[in-house]
């Protein structure tokens, strides 16, 4: 019955359907720790989906080789090395960001998104399709987390993207990037998201309804 | 703006509840007058913002969520009061819409309106605009007497902040803070209002102070002058004693007033806030549900009133 | 004395100041997946402070008796992530054999503590921060008391909520991150403490 998974299926699937932020709320710390703008947001998004696809890839290839019972072990190692790619990567090319980013680069490796992709995709599908779904996975994230990161810089300092937004007489609201702000905006984003995607499923539902 | 005000259905907040919390804002109005005459018609202009806007809030969110309209039952009228009376006179007036706004919607009503919060909402809105704009909240300007509802008045100095000040004029009120907490003497006309009408008993407020007065007096600071400046009396009449965010029974909210007075203390001494009543009192906020669970006997959820 | 004085600031501002959930963001998902209940919010709360406390010794010491000499301290994120499996799966071992009770009651909680980033994070702090090994194993020890202490709270108010008439999207995930906002509202009271 179960149609043969297409690229871009399990491409989008990261990005709206299991968007890993949104609807199977993996990998918080991070989403709360690092929105504190938008340009933070958009680089530990795409630091984490280049791990993603990567460890995906690998783990996918490597998946008949690895014995089950040290699976967990292999994976974290397969990630690690990855992230400290990362690491290097970003120390080298955009040492600001690096800076800003802090301890939450090195704990790429423990952000569940990662260990639960290999765990459930990329260790029971080929590698292509694996890299695909990093790719979603990791794009999915990025939006999320840019999308808070850009409302806690505009309502926290008045810009975006570093770029004055509010005006000189707006009396930036301080607290929304400072810890409280961080939880507070993802609780409300996440919230929001729910109501948008239960418009949507019951949309969706009438739709296939009416068909019926 | 007319507001509909309904009769029915009030599922649980009834009568009872309308009364406490008309009981609440007549304890209130000494400490408004007297914010009003230090402060001038800037004060009354604070206070009516907060309310309106509190009620307006929660009438929007009932509204909206197509929930029974509860506005009724005056809480909102303390929440936008009590926001109101903690900010400074002399803070723009966006400030106090916001807080009412924020206490109402994101600290209240999410979780279910009257009786659900598990921190107290004035209390929170208060902590929430003192973080965001430090500046706007801590600028405090000495009590002018006038009619003015302008900025013209020299910000100064609190007393905590090193202000000289007999404690006559701080038990009066002459002195710099934010709109409700300056008078004492008010304060405690309110408070007297309250043990009278039996809405609250004296537990809360006396331990609290108490508390804080031996250990400051251990630390060795002014113990006088930090009882009777910043928002000390303000907060352990009003806020401390919320029904719905401190403990059911006695013995919990014994312990939760020593902890308030602790708290202050060692904010005031070593915390980079000045004034510590506000972090204070929601830290034991928080930790109500503890104090409830291992303090007393089980306490029915989600009825905002007193057993 | 003066020296007492600064360990005694130093560990309270681990628990309060510089709280693992409300100021450093580190141990969320726990946080947020275990807090139902304030019987296992304790539960995890002792098993994280075991792990933690015993990987900030382990990692400094790994970290600058080893990979420091052999310059290879850029393997430090490899290094310490095994060391903290190792370590997790030793704990579970020794648990189970010295006190079956304590394991009935941790067990189910000990391997989810190896992807908790608050053990990491605090391994990858205390080399950051230079801290030297008493004050790496306070940091560790204390920081996942003050976890315990946060995920005990959010546990009373959940149980508290439990009843609540909470919009229904905003119920689960969302409500709970809020909360820990509102908390971290009350915790930014501390800032200052300790420095």
């Amino acid at each position: 019955m179960e149609k043969k998974k297409s690229l871009f299926s399990v491409f989008f699937n990261g990005i709206v359907t299991e968007n890993p932020t949104f609807r199977l709320v993996l990998g918080t710390c991070p989403t709360i720790a690092v929105t504190t703008s938008a340009i933070n947001g958009i680089g530990m998004g795409l630091a984490a989906t280049f791990v993603l696809v990567g460890s995906n890839f690998v783990i996918s290839l490597l998946r008949i080789f690895i014995p089950d019972k040290v699976r967990i072990p292999a994976f974290i190692v397969v990630i690690c090395t990855f992230v400290t790619m990362v690491q290097m990567l970003l120390q080298a090319y955009v040492p600001s960001l690096y800076e800003s980013l802090g301890l939450f680069i090195p704990l790429i490796v423990v952000n569940c998104i990662i260990l639960a992709r290999a765990e459930a995709f990329a260790s029971k599908n080929g590698p292509l399709l694996s890299a695909m779904d990093g790719l979603g996975m990791g794009l999915g994230f990025t939006i999320a987390i840019t999308i808070i990161g850009c409302i806690r810089e505009l309502f926290g300092t008045g810009t975006l993207f570093g770029i004055p937004i509010m005006g000189a007489s707006y009396q930036p609201m301080l607290i929304l990037v400072l810890a409280p702000g961080g939880f507070i905006v993802f609780g409300t984003v996440l919230g929001l998201a729910n109501i948008i995607m239960r418009k949507l499923e019951a949309k969706k539902a009438a739709k296939e309804g009416a068909k019926a | 703006m007319s507001l509909h005000v309904s009769n029915a259905p009030y599922v649980f907040s009834g009568n009872t509840t309308r009364v406490l919390m008309r009981d609440v804002v007549i304890a209130m109005i000494p400490t408004a007058l007297a914010g009003i005459f230090f402060f001038g018609l800037r004060a009354l202009l604070h206070i009516l913002i907060g309310i309106v806007a509190a009620v307006a809030a929660e009438y929007g969110y009932q509204k909206l969520l197509k929930k029974p309209i509860r506005i009724g039952d005056c809480s909102a009228v303390v929440t936008g009061m009590l926001i109101a009376l903690n900010v400074p006179a002399a803070a723009p007036l966006w400030i106090t819409l916001i807080g009412s706004l924020v206490a109402i919607i994101l600290v209240k009503e999410l979780f279910g309106g009257i009786g659900g919060n598990f921190m107290n909402p004035a209390l929170t809105a208060r902590a929430i605009l003192m973080v965001s704009w430090p500046v706007a909240m801590t600028s405090f300007t000495l009590p002018v007497y006038g009619l003015g509802i302008g900025v013209d008045a020299v910000s100064s100095a609190t007393v905590l902040g090193g202000l000289e000040a007999t404690p006559l004029q701080m038990f009066l009120g002459l002195i710099p803070g934010t709109i409700g907490e300056v008078s004492k003497a008010a304060i405690l006309i309110g408070l007297a209002y309250l043990l009278l009408r039996g809405v609250i008993s004296w537990h809360i407020p006396v331990i609290y102070v108490a508390s804080y007065a031996v250990l400051a007096l251990l630390l060795g600071n002014d113990v006088l002058a930090g009882i009777l400046s910043g928002g000390m009396l303000f907060g352990a009449v009003f806020m401390a004693t919320d029904y719905t965010t401190s403990p059911m029974t006695k013995k919990g909210q014994m312990v939760y007033a020593a902890g308030c007075g602790l708290m202050t203390c060692i904010i005031r001494n070593f915390g980079s806030y000045p004034e510590g009543v506000t972090f204070a009192i929601l830290l034991m906020n928080i930790a109500t549900p503890l104090l409830d669970k291992y303090m007393g006997a089980g306490r029915v959820y989600g009825k905002g009133k007193k057993a | 004395m003066n020296e007492v004085l600064r360990i005694l600031l130093f560990m309270v501002s681990c628990v309060f100041t510089h709280n693992f959930i409300f100021s450093r963001f580190l141990g969320c998902c726990p946080f947020l997946g275990v807090s139902n209940k304030v019987e296992t919010a304790v539960g995890m709360g002792i098993a994280v402070t075991f792990v933690m406390a015993l990987a900030s010794l382990f990692t400094w010491v790994v970290y600058h008796l080893i990979l420091v000499p052999l310059q290879l301290a850029y393997l430090n994120t490899i290094a310490f992530i095994l060391i903290i499996a190792a370590l997790v799966q030793f704990v579970e071992m020794f648990i189970k054999k010295s006190s079956p009770s304590l394991y009935k009651a941790l067990g189910i909680y000990l391997p989810l503590i190896t992807t908790n980033c608050a053990v990491l994070g605090v391994a990858v702090l205390n080399i950051s921060e230079e801290y030297n090994l008493l004050y790496s194993v306070l940091n560790g020890t204390f920081g996942a008391l003050g976890f315990l202490l946060a995920i005990v709270l959010m546990a009373g108010v959940r149980e508290r909520l439990e009843t609540s008439d909470i919009p229904v999207p905003f119920r689960g995930f969302p409500i709970c991150i809020i909360i820990a906002g509102l908390m971290s509202v009350a915790f930014m009271g501390f800032s200052g403490i300790g420095g």
